[in-house]
């Protein structure tokens, strides 16, 4: 009952509280990219949640078994991003074969992904936070749903900017911007949302 | 190869993080004081000048296919060293910026550099576009550092000055939002507003130029 608990806590603070693109900025450049059709923002947002689970459960194990076993610890960010590359190519060759359609579907994300802070970020975070693997791997997976709702939901708020009237300096990316602050300053409200 | 113009374009025309729009995360994560933002853009220097001097000297070895596995491995390299000594010589910038320092490996902005200028440059060219470009991206988290600082809790120069800064307006005075997420994204939005302005009279002025020639 007890880790169940923890595991829903650390769930509601993955999506809202501590959602990682609008209060932890991780994995701006992807949420400023690809979000100006609603269609790509979800495909993105599900290949990246699909990334992330994989991403905590492999570095999770590799920083168990490998790295703090052999007292490596210093080599973390260079192993981690090692695996995640790998792994990123690994999910492309597999659904390349297995799932076509899927891969179809989330084609050009797929490599994009490796550079997503948010990926590293989790990893990092998860052995920051000191979590068990089943921890590590439910805080990768609810924070990619906190990726896909923000970039869902400011795809579509995106949609609308594009044909609104404003000064010229701030046309395209600076009211992007300003428009995801104030999706931030919502997401705040969730800040007093704590189980613990 | 010319400086000043290198200069220029790293701070205003090609800025990395205002006109490229490179390395977003960490200009608006980290922006709440001025000891971070310089911290951190000098971390952000150091890194770019030895990856970019590192993959020019390289860029004929490295097989075309694995070049961005191979400038990768390059980057976390440098960005582990500066992790490390920043916990050894400077705890207190560590513990501020913290999982920021290792995610420097996913900035754009070194990587972008490796790709489009260094893996086809010669070193000295290289490592002077890591300074400029590293220059414009210190010069961008500090205008940020500057403008939340002061309208966020108040003070200027927070842990540059002594640990508490120059106190400019009084402590119940400030907007708390702009040290908060929200602020990061509205004070970076209205920077690269600017700047795009900025650049656009730059450029008609030229074009006039041109045109009275």
């Amino acid at each position: 009952m007890n880790t169940f608990i923890t595991l829903f806590a650390i769930s509601l603070n993955a999506i809202l509280a501590e959602n990682f693109i609008l209060v932890k900025f991780l994995g701006i450049c992807p949420f400023m990219g690809v979000s100006k059709k609603t269609d790509t923002a979800v495909g993105m947002g599900i290949a990246v949640i699909f990334v992330m689970a994989l991403a905590s459960a492999a570095t999770w194990a590799v920083n168990e078994f490998l790295l703090v076993s052999l007292g490596l610890e210093y080599m973390q960010t260079v192993v981690f991003i090692l695996v995640i590359a790998a792994l990123v190519q690994f999910v492309e060759m597999f659904l390349q074969k297995a799932m076509p359609s899927l891969y179809q579907a989330l084609g050009i994300y797929l490599p994009l992904i490796t550079t997503n802070c948010a990926v590293l970020g989790v990893a990092l975070l998860n052995v920051q936070n000191s979590y068990t693997f089943i921890e590590a791997v439910v805080y990768g997976i609810t924070g990619g749903i906190g990726f896909t709702l923000a970039i869902v939901l400011f795809s579509s708020i995106r949609q609308r900017l594009e044909d609104c009237d404003c000064p010229k300096a701030f046309k395209g990316f600076p009211l992007a911007l300003i428009a995801a602050g104030l999706l931030a300053l919502s997401f705040m409200g969730f800040s007093g949302f704590r189980v613990f | 190869m010319n400086f000043r113009k290198q200069l220029k374009a790293g701070l205003l025309t090609n800025n990395p993080v205002l006109s490229q729009l490179l390395g977003m995360c960490s200009t608006m994560a980290i922006t709440t004081t001025l000891f971070n933002g310089i911290g951190m853009g000098l971390s952000v220097t150091i890194i770019l000048i030895c990856s970019n001097v590192v993959i020019s000297l390289l860029r004929k070895v490295i097989p075309d296919k694995i070049r961005i596995a191979a400038y990768i491995v390059i980057i976390a390299g440098f960005v582990t060293m500066v992790d490390l000594l920043l916990k050894a010589y400077v705890p207190a910038l560590s513990d501020s910026l913290g999982v920021f320092i290792p995610l420097i490996v996913v900035n754009c902005i070194i990587l972008g550099r490796a790709e489009a200028f260094a893996s086809k440059n010669g070193v000295l060219a290289s490592a002077v576009d890591g300074l400029t470009q590293g220059i414009g991206y210190t010069a961008a988290l500090v205008v940020m550092c500057i403008i939340r600082e002061f309208l966020g809790s108040g003070t200027f120069g927070k842990g540059v000055f002594g640990a508490d800064g120059i106190r400019i307006l009084p402590a119940q005075y400030p907007a708390l939002m702009l040290i908060l997420p929200v602020g990061g994204f509205l004070t970076l939005g209205c920077l690269i507003a600017l700047t795009q302005w900025i650049n656009k009279k730059l450029a008609e002025r030229e074009a006039k130029k041109e045109a009275a020639r």
